[in-house]
């Protein structure tokens, strides 16, 4: 531009490509590496400490690791100096970590369960599978019944096998799956009932929330466990399972509903006004408009609640149900595997199961947070 | 920009193509009050509109003409006199006011599009979940008004991608898809940018042309002037002035109603 005061563009300027100075391998380390002085020391210091860390996590866990032993799988395999991870140790109990007492002429019953299970969940989970009406009624409705009686048995000639027989992994996956399908939809009644405008409703939740949240799990299952039977009358009893998950239900909707009420706080009024005008009424405007927005807004908290559901699945070991981390407890308590590492290498296993699954919950929640963005924002 | 450079006898030719009913009511308001706590928001409203006329609403911010189109499809309660729209007169009964709120469309300032929803489902989710319409049925008629609009191109697109005077297109369609008898607009070219206030008004004005009854706040005058059979001018929550557009314009009686148009005709 000149010093005068007019100016008309006279030629477009063509867009161009960025200079390379910006672009490329030496630029991205220059912008996330080294930026600044600061940057450049934590870059260092990172380093340092992995190359503290990884060498000697490698040798336990791999080269000075006990992968195999060509005599059957014994314990002796693991009595040496210097041993590392023990991982014959889990080959040798993996039935036990995945299946508990379960008999084992009876375990393919077990199988049978996942398999039906993933093969319901499957079109659930994919957004483009086909038949999903037919697939939610399958895996909410008819899927709790046949796993139900394939694990307990007692129909079709299926041998009964009580619950305490249940155990391991399978255990964990069934609490857990239970507790999350039970409490998501009681946590959102909770949350609806917490902003209902009729005071007894509204008090009611309130008072649930708050006393649930309020009590420690463990004081829960404790008064599932052992206070419970006390107030049944004479000759009644109900499973002691089915009250640790009955417990875990109550206990995570509260939560869940506070996670909720979060999102419905969210909504602007406009939403709730644009359907009303429309003549939706209230039921109809809260599931059409407001939940489903609401409920999108709260993905990562919910995610979040389910995966805390999973991994307090593994308190119920405190009254004698022998989940995942129970299982690896109690072979670590067996003489015949004592070694130096092997209660180690089953609780790293144990950590690792864990793990795997609230990862695969994390990142599919992030994959339906992504699905779901349809870019807006009011 | 405005469609307001039309002259005066060409205005009243266009406003005599759309009739006015003499004898059927829309609207009738008689002695309303409404109070947010403890105060008084709108004082003593009386307004009967009739079917097929088309009122503006003026006035300064805070004068109680948004709350007054809000108490027509009850998004707010009034707690004195009465309100009668359509032959129902609405009082706390849920029924009736549902069934008013079908027969009564509204347009909001901030569009309130659903952002979940694609623009399709936007404007057939109500004939569908209220109306009891067929999906394919209520998709036929949403196209025939997106058309209308002239926007059908943008059916499957989210609201979100939309500029702000396509969404507030989208919004006009999303209300005649319920075939409301009446319409209200809050604002509807406030939250625009200049340059897509006038599509917007060419959808109003259309619509006025086909004979809808229409209550519309609004500051845009040449729209009032164009397309108004009655200009209402509201401050301190009570009507001060009411008059047919070129009276109202040329010739405002009260002293609040001449400092105001002072203020916004330059």
């Amino acid at each position: 531009m000149t010093d005068t005061t007019v100016f008309v563009r006279s030629q477009m300027e063509p867009a161009a490509l960025p200079p390379k100075r910006s672009t490329g391998l030496v630029a991205w380390l220059r912008t996330n590496l080294f930026a600044t002085p600061g940057d450049t020391a934590m870059t260092i210091i990172a380093m340092l400490f992995v190359a503290w860390l990884v060498p000697p996590l490698w040798q336990f866990l791999v080269t000075d690791a006990v992968w195999s032993d060509p005599e059957g799988l014994r314990g002796e395999a693991c009595r040496f100096e210097g041993v590392g991870a023990c991982w014959v140790f889990i080959q040798g109990r993996f039935n036990f970590f995945i299946y508990g007492f379960y008999p084992v002429d009876q375990i393919w019953r077990v199988n049978v369960m996942f398999l039906l299970g993933i093969i319901f969940i499957l079109p659930l989970l994919v957004p483009r599978a086909p038949f999903k009406r037919t697939a939610a009624v399958m895996f909410f409705l008819v899927y709790p019944v046949v796993a139900y009686f394939l694990m307990a048995g007692g129909v079709f000639g299926l041998r009964p096998v009580p619950t305490n027989f249940w155990g391991g992994l399978t255990l964990t996956l069934i609490i857990s799956l239970i507790g999350i399908i039970a409490s998501t939809p009681i946590g959102i009644l909770l949350a609806l009932g917490r902003q209902s405008k009729l005071p007894i409703i509204k008090a009611f939740c309130v008072g649930f929330i708050e006393l649930w949240r309020a009590v420690p799990l463990i004081t829960v299952l404790f008064m599932a466990s052992v206070m419970f039977p006390l107030f049944m009358p004479q000759g009644v009893s109900v499973d002691n399972l089915a009250r640790a998950i009955v417990g875990i239900i109550l206990f995570e909707s509260a939560y869940m509903a506070e996670v909720v009420r979060g999102g419905l706080q969210a909504m602007p009024r406009g939403q709730y006004e644009a359907a009303y005008a429309l003549g939706l009424n209230k039921p109809k405007t809260m599931g059409l408009i407001i939940l489903p927005q609401a409920l999108k807004h709260v993905i990562p908290g919910i995610v979040n609640t389910f995966i805390a559901l999973f991994k307090d699945t593994s308190l119920v070991s405190i009254i004698g149900i022998f989940e995942l981390l129970n299982t690896v407890r109690a072979a670590g308590s067996d003489i015949n595997w004592s070694s130096p590492t092997h209660a180690v290498t089953g609780y790293i296993f144990a950590g690792f199961v864990f793990w795997v699954f609230c990862f695969a919950m994390s990142r599919y929640s992030i994959y339906m947070e992504r699905r779901l963005h349809t870019g807006h924002k009011r | 920009m405005q469609p307001a450079s039309q002259t005066a006898p060409a205005a009243d030719a266009q406003r005599s193509r759309m009739s006015v009913s003499k004898s059927e009511v829309a609207i009738e308001i008689a002695g309303m009050h409404k109070w947010y706590a403890d105060f008084h928001v709108l004082r003593d409203i009386n307004l009967k509109v009739m079917k097929g006329e088309r009122i503006v609403i003026a006035g300064p911010s805070g004068s109680g003409k948004s709350t007054l189109i809000r108490c027509i499809n009850r998004l707010e309660e009034h707690q004195k006199g009465t309100i009668v729209v359509d032959g129902i007169e609405l009082t706390s009964d849920i029924k009736r006011i549902d069934e008013v709120r079908r027969e009564v469309g509204m347009v909001f300032q901030h569009f309130n599009l659903f952002p979940h929803l694609t623009i399709l489902q936007n404007l057939t989710l109500a004939p569908i979940w209220v109306r009891g319409i067929p999906k394919a049925e209520a998709e036929e008629t949403a196209m025939k008004y997106l058309t209308r609009v002239k926007i059908p191109e943008q059916a499957a697109k989210f609201p979100g991608q939309l500029s702000g005077g396509q969404q507030q297109r989208v919004a006009i369609a999303r209300s005649l898809c319920m075939n409301p008898k009446i319409m209200l607009f809050d604002e509807p070219t406030s939250a625009l940018d200049p340059e897509m206030i006038k599509e917007v008004l060419e959808v109003m004005v259309d619509l006025a042309e086909d004979g809808m009854t229409m209550i519309c706040v609004t500051h845009e005058m040449g729209f009032a002037r164009q397309v108004a059979n009655r200009v209402i001018f509201m401050d301190q929550g009570q009507i001060i002035e009411q008059n047919e557009p070129e009276a109202f314009f040329s010739n405002p009686q009260h002293e609040r109603t001449k400092l105001f148009l002072s203020q916004i005709l330059h």
